[in-house]
């Protein structure tokens, strides 16, 4: 609800010292890429915020991104972060607050008006008017439309939210489209994933909660600090593949030896997330480094992308029988030119004997 | 639908059943076409066709010494070109699983660095062989928009190709595209212009060969 408390004040009567609290700043800021001297600013900044209301909508997804979030649980100040937000509406959180929670919801709608941010994770189905995902009787578009209409900006978390993710993969049977794809007037910020790296999510949030503005954002609206370079670009096989050296099945020599998984389908090249460099589980991994190849889960239409073991170069679909056809017609079309040609040079040698014999 | 996906759909699809149609619909029509006959006792020394269609494919991979100094640097310049794009085409792993994911065969690849190195030079010859079209009278003179449009379309896949790796210009994936886009339209060009040389220099040179010989001239 309507919070008066800055952050910094609620920071100090929880016993975290300024020290510990600069160390994370330049951490958010070292993760976003800004520059040294906006580590200091960031901190002046979060300190002075007064905690942001946030409203999470949880449509068509899996919960994933909600188990990513909760779960990036960290002894730092990087959970504190939602300490720093008062997370006023949850629909997979509260689900069994049942009215109160829609009550909660409306409340904090109109004490913060103009000011809340909305999360959103899950796509929204449009087909049959809506009715494949309905929250307290009311479809996902209606709630939609309601709570982003007096929201400072909307948060689309995780791939379903930002581009239609898996409910929008072909055929498409609910009509399912991204937030993006509803909310017009609105900054809408895509933190795409399957699930989002928490860094991410936290790390953007801070951003606003900091500078009282969005992060600069690429073409597809993802914030650049976390999307701008591809996960080939910062993977550590690259120097693999740069040698030549690939895997050609995951159980092979290459494999054991920690090669390119480019051969076996690795997205790597054409996806932009920061998995190689941020890794998942505190840091400990990625899934290229567990020995899978990139499925580009943070790019649009990720499942309909010829398959996740099809590499990259290779067409998305056989074209053997469209070949086959294609040399089945030439062949005829060659003999039957051949046959012209034949049966107009017999023709010009009987014509030119006859004319002989006359 | 995205630029790539609509490169690596749709777009090589179609472009490859042009290819396909093409290249046979042309090679048979000329295969099929009655021989000409010559009705002249050969010479003594006239070797059997097959030998003479080798002998003339050997012989033609140089000039002949009247010609050397005229036209040393077009061979030369043209086997940098043809060598460095045959590397490039299947010494490349991304285009050894292209090759793969079409016949189902596969072999090593060279270090990419090393291929890239050859696309840079094979990129110069192409520019170094239109440069001398361009200021040659000769060249000039036997010059047809097909050369042209053959040039541009080998020129495009090395350059897009070498662009994507550098990623100059766009995102990785748009020149990915646009490098798979260039190769669709050579697919779709090579039947129908002079790329078709790739398979019927071959039968030209064979067919002079045995004329030649036949008439005991030398090659």
């Amino acid at each position: 609800m309507a919070e008066t408390r800055t952050l910094g004040e609620l920071l100090v009567e929880r016993g975290v010292s300024r020290r510990a609290f600069l160390k994370y700043s330049s951490y958010l800021a070292t993760l976003m890429a800004l520059p040294p001297s906006a580590a200091e600013a960031m901190a002046e900044g979060l300190a002075k915020a007064r905690r942001q209301a946030v409203i999470w909508l949880s449509f068509q997804e899996c919960t994933g991104c909600t188990e990513s979030l909760t779960r990036a649980f960290s002894p730092t100040l990087e959970d504190l972060i939602f300490n720093f937000i008062s997370l006023d509406y949850h629909h997979t959180l509260m689900a069994v607050s049942g009215e109160a929670a829609e009550n909660a919801r409306l409340q904090s709608m109109a004490e913060n008006k103009g000011k809340y941010i909305v999360m959103v994770d899950g796509s929204v189905p449009m087909k049959d008017g809506g009715v494949y995902s309905t929250i307290a009787g009311r479809t996902n578009l209606e709630t939609l439309r309601e709570t982003a209409k007096d929201a400072f900006a909307v948060i689309s978390v995780g791939t379903c939210a930002a581009f239609g993710g898996l409910p929008h993969a072909d055929p498409n049977p609910t009509g399912a489209v991204a937030i993006q794809d509803i909310v017009k007037d609105k900054p809408v910020i895509n933190i795409p994933g399957c699930p989002p790296i928490p860094d991410a999510m936290t790390g953007t949030v801070a951003h606003i909660l900091s500078f009282g503005k969005l992060p600069e954002l690429d073409d597809l609206k993802r914030p650049k600090a976390f999307f701008g370079e591809t996960i080939h670009d910062r993977c550590y096989r690259r120097p693999f593949y740069q040698r030549g050296l690939f895997a050609k099945s995951f159980d092979d020599e290459g494999a054991r030896k920690g090669w390119c998984l480019y051969e076996v389908g690795c997205k790597g090249p054409i996806t932009y997330n920061a998995c190689a460099t941020l890794k998942w589980n505190g840091g400990v991994s990625f899934p290229i480094q567990s020995g899978h190849g990139c499925l580009g889960c943070s790019e649009p239409d990720f499942w309909d992308k010829g398959g996740f073991y099809r590499p990259l170069p290779t067409p998305l679909a056989s074209v053997r029988e469209h070949v086959t056809e294609a040399a089945a017609a030439g062949a005829v079309l060659g003999g039957a030119a051949a046959w012209l040609a034949r049966s107009s040079q017999n023709a010009y040698k009987s014509e030119t004997k006859k004319s002989e014999e006359a | 639908m995205d630029l790539l996906e609509f490169a690596r759909g749709p777009a090589l699809q179609v472009s490859l059943a042009i290819f396909v149609f093409g290249v046979i619909w042309r090679l048979l029509g000329l295969l099929l076409l009655p021989w000409r006959k010559d009705h002249s006792a050969p010479r003594g020394t006239a070797p059997y066709a097959v030998v003479a269609v080798l002998q003339a494919n050997l012989r033609k991979m140089w000039p002949h010494k009247t010609f050397v100094k005229a036209t040393v640097f077009q061979f030369v310049n043209g086997y940098v070109m043809h060598v460095g794009l045959a590397i490039v085409v299947l010494l490349f792993a991304p285009h050894i699983l292209f090759i793969k994911s079409l016949f189902g065969v596969t072999w090593p690849a060279l270090p990419s660095n090393v291929v890239y190195a050859v696309g840079a030079i094979t990129l110069f010859s192409l520019i170094a062989g239109l440069l001398h079209r361009l200021t040659s009278p000769v060249l000039q003179l036997i010059s047809r928009t097909d050369d042209y449009i053959s040039w541009l379309v080998t020129l495009l896949p090395v350059a897009t190709g070498l662009l994507a790796i550098i990623q100059v210009g766009a995102r990785y994936e748009t020149l990915l595209a646009l490098h798979i886009l260039s190769i669709c339209l050579f697919f779709i060009w090579f039947p129908f212009g002079k790329l078709m040389h790739a398979f019927t220099f071959v039968l030209s040179r064979g067919a002079t060969g045995v004329r030649f010989k036949h008439r005991g001239a030398e090659l």
